[in-house]
């Protein structure tokens, strides 16, 4: 008897402590807590990457599906939805990789027909994101209760965009805190792809000079570091090495373009209690690199879309 | 021979409290730090973490020109202040939550498109002989809806 209870607590200290490693191992670049935070002025990017890999804890936060969709908004595009994944496609995704992918191009894609009020893609895209949740395990993403409780809102855009965002919170927060922080990363960068094939695909080349759609296409350069640093923070998953290597060949083509911009300067606005961050900023991408940049997108989301 | 059916009930219950402490933290996010996003919606991102007292967290973000947001950081009652700073690229601080009586929300808007990054920071009791709290932090962003 007393073997056996030895035996027992030794099974439960090596399943406390796999446990304990599993957990403390989550967050993506995780380290023991340092003394004091030493802030220091980067020189180069080199040294602002060495930074990124040196600080404690660290959230590499890609837009969301939705803030994808609100971008090509207010940049005044028109919806069209030959440009979305067909649901028609949501069963041939079977694999882990595709499914976390299509989670966030379909959501990405539900995110647009809200914001653009269309009724019945509005239901056909969520039912489509709940079929890649419900692949991956991820329990009570997407609830029938608020596809009834979408159905009824139809008409309510508030509501709409809630639902939206609480199911993609109820997705990746299931994943972080399941431990699956790559499957996380990979669902905010099909939704990333989605948002970055929709906006190239409308452009205008007639109206290229001066094109809000084009600037918000150039302002994704700064979040390209953010995507690799995501990525790299769970190599060694194959998937993840696989998009890895398609995403450096796209900051390859980002890395054409040039950004500079003036210093930051906050004002403080009393009246609406909001500070605007001042500054100015200088871009320069030719139709040329444009047309090779929706090119290298398309070619990559088609990876994704035609698994 | 207690000690030795203490140990294995001991090493259960710390089992099943860690699995659910992330749990929790999705919970507190939820219930605590999305309704401060107010009229802003959130963005569907989850940002959260368990900090000990004195512990740091950094998260870079891209933020474009003619949104509206707000950013809402919370800590757990049980942790003592959290500190947030928002830096540009060559680490000016443009904004800490420490001049503004440690509020847990700030509204801004950019007049062009920025990576920034936000330090965040839960502050120490400096108490030696104590365990140091520990707790949940959430960093939620919401923007306006243009119509």
């Amino acid at each position: 008897m007393n073997r056996k209870c030895g035996i027992f607590s030794k099974i439960l200290i090596v399943v406390l402590i796999i446990t304990s490693l599993l957990v403390g191992c989550k967050s993506g670049g995780t380290k023991p807590p340092k003394e004091e935070a030493t802030v220091s002025i980067p020189k180069d990017k080199t040294a602002i990457v060495e930074e990124i890999k040196q600080a404690e804890k660290i959230f590499n936060a890609l837009p969301s599906p939705l803030e994808s969709a609100m971008l090509i908004k207010s940049a005044d595009a028109k919806f069209d939805q030959s440009l979305l994944n067909p649901i028609g496609n949501a069963n041939n995704y079977v694999t882990i990789k595709s499914m976390a992918l299509n989670l966030g191009i379909y959501t990405c894609d539900l995110s647009f027909a809200s914001l653009y009020e269309q009724t019945q893609l509005i239901i056909d895209y969520m039912n489509a994101a709940k079929k890649m949740a419900d692949g991956l395990g991820i329990l009570k993403a997407i609830e029938q209760s608020q596809i009834d409780k979408l159905e009824e809102n139809i008409n309510n855009s508030e509501v709409i965009m809630e639902i939206v965002s609480e199911t993609f919170m109820n997705s990746n927060s299931y994943l972080a805190d399941n431990g699956q922080p790559a499957i996380a990363a990979m669902v905010l960068v099909g939704g990333w792809f989605e948002g970055l094939y929709i906006s190239t695909q409308l452009v205008d080349m007639k109206d290229f000079n001066g094109n809000k759609l084009v600037g918000r296409i150039i302002d994704q350069k700064l979040s390209i570091d953010i995507l690799i640093n995501l990525l790299e923070s769970n190599k060694g998953n194959p998937a993840v090495d696989d998009l890895l290597v398609q995403v450096r060949k796209l900051k390859v083509v980002f890395d054409k373009i040039s950004i500079t911009t003036s210093k930051i300067r906050p004002e403080y606005n009393k009246t609406s209690n909001t500070t605007i961050l001042k500054s100015e900023i200088k871009t320069d991408m030719t139709p040329e690199v444009f047309k090779e940049l929706a090119t290298t997108v398309s070619d990559i989301r088609k990876t994704f879309v035609n698994n | 021979m207690r000690i030795r059916r203490i140990i294995p009930i001991l090493a259960l219950i710390i089992a099943v409290t860690t699995l659910n402490v992330d749990a929790q933290c999705k919970a507190f996010a939820k219930k605590v730090c999305i309704p401060e996003l107010g009229a802003y919606t959130h963005d569907g991102n989850y940002h959260a973490a368990i900090l000990v007292e004195g512990e740091e967290a950094e998260l870079y973000k891209t933020f474009y020109s003619d949104m509206d947001y707000r950013v809402a950081i919370c800590g757990e009652d049980k942790l003592p202040e959290v500190e947030f700073s928002v830096l540009d690229a060559n680490k000016n601080v443009l904004y800490s939550n420490k001049d503004a009586n440690y509020a847990r929300t700030w509204d801004f808007k950019l007049q062009s498109s920025q990576q920034l990054k936000i330090v965040v920071k839960v502050n120490s009791l400096n108490k030696p002989n104590e365990t140091p709290a520990s707790g949940c932090v959430a960093i939620m962003f919401g923007f306006k809806i243009k119509k």
